[in-house]
């Protein structure tokens, strides 16, 4: 039972005086990728329900640099983080939730040291947040009874800067059964889309990496894998879809789970 | 006295060898830029303690992380039974400490040898894992002729020197009898010593005359303390020199949470004057500071710390190993990269030596790194991560990246056109910036 809702922009809010609780940094697959918005729009469910104040910059929002910056291209990776640092310190932002671990790696690590000091915080930590200081509940799970979840970490949540804890915290509010692959924690497997491999066939091999880690997923028999990374929910998809078991398995992200089981959607 | 100065030559040789070595490293590692890891001692120093002389990360698989501590714990204390050996070559005495530590003595004999069957045994089965058993890090297209021979050599080397030291020891035992007998030409085998281990070894030796073990255990008593000294210098040569890097690199390694890759700051400079007309062109470089290159087409545009790195490395493949573009059969091996490293940085230090100016045509990349491997990492950090003494094969791969985008502006053609997209419209997809907030509409759709 989806309600209207209003998404301020920080040029609205500055408008009228306003100040957010927090940003919303939505990131370029979660505003423009078609499956991406879809769990961005699970977010923003989540926000308005709890009652966050937040915003999001809107059109003045531009690509976080990392996959310039991971591709090799500092320039351009250090021209759009000081011109997203221009704009998030133009409106004297202290807080900041990202829908994506590389905007996330990002901005909490790489845009310090050019000017932009943020807390940053990945939108799993702000769900487990939210469910913890009992500002949402899920009720009672509803159509998670009996359902295998396996959670597949996302480098640059997980290795990178060890959120490992939150998404599982959150994903075991939901009345259903979380199993572990193999590897998971440190030593999950990449889904095969960091580094901007995204934006490029791979190199000659003999498998893809997202069929790879699919393959581990598949081996705990989910029902559902759970995601907390556009890119990696595009990688599992497709992971998934190779094995033709999109009938069987689903790809989430973890606010759409939440979002789902707390009737939002 | 003939056999005093022949062992101080021998002692002598070794050492030269082994210092005249160690500072080429040092010259080679110093080749590289300057990078600041004099930061966070306390936070270092928790790391060599646990990571380096803890093993923490090597446990992690247990089978080899166990039998490692095993040999590693040898190493490091029968290195006291060396110590003897030494001072009883310089001074022409026999096992110098029996008298001075008296039942300890025996304490710390025993313990050697128990620990010398614990080395030998490890080593044993180190050799069949490398070369019996089908394990996939250890047969990589990296790890055939020279590096495969190489762990071999060490680990057959191991295996004879504590083979030499458990011999010594039994017919030093048997001569100790031979003494108590009223042997004369065994006069200065005093009982000393308790032999847990190389008591099964006097079978061995039994039938030889009073003479004949004595050749037996001086000849061991040789064997082992050329073998150490050969040891010390073969190792400054080969991959096995991480007993003694492995310290100084986990001291020195990366702090920052694994996702950070440094900003390149002579990067920041330039991106303020552009993003600022107002901006004093000058300020940016600093008088007489040289145009520096992005990025690293050759070892001697990687840091000292990477540099490190590569003499560190010991080639154990756990970086490989989970790498998943490696997993998937592309060209990249995060070790490869390191190995890689070293060896061009060994071919560079030649070249000083041999008064090659400036270069010889090659390079790290292109000679010995191609741009498929390059292309292939998802810098996910496995390897960062299973590395059990905390290299950083990925900051090198990153660095050519860098060289090659920044200085060549070679790239795969849909790596230039998501720059392109990103430039024009702050999205690495070709969508105009104005539909950033569509998603909003169609949000109450
Ligand atoms: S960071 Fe790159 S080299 Fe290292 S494991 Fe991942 S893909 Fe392989
Ligand atoms: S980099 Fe580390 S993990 Fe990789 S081979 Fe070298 S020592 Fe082993």
């Amino acid at each position: 039972m989806s309600q209207s809702i209003h998404v301020p922009t920080m040029a609205e809010m500055a408008a009228s005086g306003e100040v957010p609780e927090i940003l919303f940094w939505v990131g370029c697959s979660g505003s423009f990728d078609d499956r991406a918005k879809r769990i961005t729009k699970a977010i923003v469910r989540i926000l308005n329900h709890c009652n966050v104040k937040f915003a999001v910059l809107g059109a003045e929002e531009s690509c976080s640099g990392d996959p310039a910056k991971r591709a090799g291209n500092e320039f351009l990776f250090q021209m759009q983080a000081m011109q997203n640092i221009a704009v998030l310190n133009g409106y004297g932002i202290k807080k900041v939730v990202t829908g994506c671990p590389h905007c996330f790696n990002t901005l909490k690590n790489e845009y310090p040291q050019l000017g932009g000091e943020y807390e940053v915080i990945h939108h799993t930590q702000l769900v487990n947040e939210l469910l913890a200081d009992g500002r949402m509940t899920v009720s009672g799970g509803g159509d998670f009874k009996g359902k295998r979840i396996t959670f597949h970490d996302p480098c640059y949540l997980g290795r990178a800067n060890d959120v490992f804890e939150a998404p599982r915290a959150v994903l075991e509010k939901l009345d259903a059964e979380l199993v572990e692959m193999k590897r998971c924690k440190t030593k999950g497997l990449c889904c095969g889309a960091g580094g901007a491999q995204m934006f490029k066939e791979a190199e000659p091999g003999n498998k893809e990496v997202n069929v790879e880690r699919t393959e581990d997923a598949l081996e705990v028999k989910p029902n559902i894998i759970a995601t907390g990374c556009p890119f990696c929910n595009t990688m599992m998809t497709d992971g998934v879809k190779n094995f033709n078991k999109e009938e069987e398995i689903q790809v989430k992200d973890i606010a759409e789970l939440i979002a789902e089981a707390a009737d939002l959607l | 006295m003939i056999s005093q100065i022949l062992f101080i030559l021998v002692f002598a040789t070794g050492i030269f060898l082994f210092a005249r070595r160690a500072k080429t490293i040092r010259r080679n590692i110093l080749l590289g830029k300057d990078v600041d890891r004099s930061d966070n001692r306390s936070e270092r120093l928790k790391n060599l303690i646990l990571v380096a002389f803890g093993q923490s990360k090597m446990v992690v698989r247990p089978v080899s992380g166990i039998l490692h501590l095993l040999v590693y714990l040898g190493f490091i204390i029968i290195n006291i039974e060396v110590l003897e050996i030494v001072l009883d070559g310089i001074l022409g005495t026999h096992r110098l400490f029996a008298s001075t530590l008296g039942g300890l003595y025996d304490v710390l004999i025993g313990t050697f040898e128990l620990l010398a069957l614990g080395v030998l045994v490890a080593c044993v089965i180190f050799l069949i894992r490398r070369n019996v058993l089908n394990i996939k890090r250890f047969h990589s297209k990296e790890l055939t002729s020279w590096p495969k021979s190489d762990a071999n050599i060490i680990l057959v080397t191991e295996i004879l020197l504590m083979f030499a030291f458990l011999s010594m020891n039994a017919t030093d035992a048997l001569l100790q009898v031979a003494n108590a007998g009223g042997a004369p030409d065994a006069a200065h085998y005093l009982a000393a010593g308790s032999f847990p281990i190389s008591q099964y070894l006097v079978p061995l030796f039994d039938g030889l005359s009073v003479n004949g073990l004595v050749m037996v255990e001086r000849g061991m008593w040789w064997f082992h303390i050329i073998g150490i000294m050969a040891f010390l210098v073969y190792v400054s040569y080969s991959k096995h020199l991480h007993i003694m890097l492995a310290f100084p690199a986990t001291y020195f390694g990366n702090l920052n949470p694994k996702g950070y890759m440094p900003n390149m700051e002579a990067v920041t400079s330039e991106v303020k004057m552009m993003l600022d007309p107002q901006a004093d062109p000058y300020a940016a470089a600093p008088a007489g500071s040289e145009p520096q290159r992005f990025g690293a087409k050759d070892v001697t545009d990687l840091s000292w710390k990477q540099l490190l790195d590569s003499y560190s490395c010991t080639e154990c493949g756990r970086c490989t190993s989970v790498c998943p573009a490696n997993q998937t059969g592309k060209l990249l091996s995060p070790r490869k990269v390191l190995m890689d490293t070293r060896d061009r940085l060994e071919e560079v230090g030649k070249n000083i030596d041999l008064g090659v100016e400036e270069t010889d045509g090659k390079s790290l990349l292109g000679s010995y790194i191609t741009e498929e491997e390059l292309w292939a990492c998802t810098t996910c950090n496995a390897c960062t991560d299973a590395c059990p003494i905390n290299l950083d094969p990925l900051s090198v791969i990153m660095e050519m990246r860098r060289y090659l985008i920044m200085e060549e502006s070679k790239s795969p053609e849909s790596i230039t056109s998501m720059f392109n997209n990103i430039e024009n419209n702050g999205a690495p997809w070709a969508f105009p910036a104005a539909d950033r907030g569509k998603w909003i509409d169609e949000l109450n759709a």
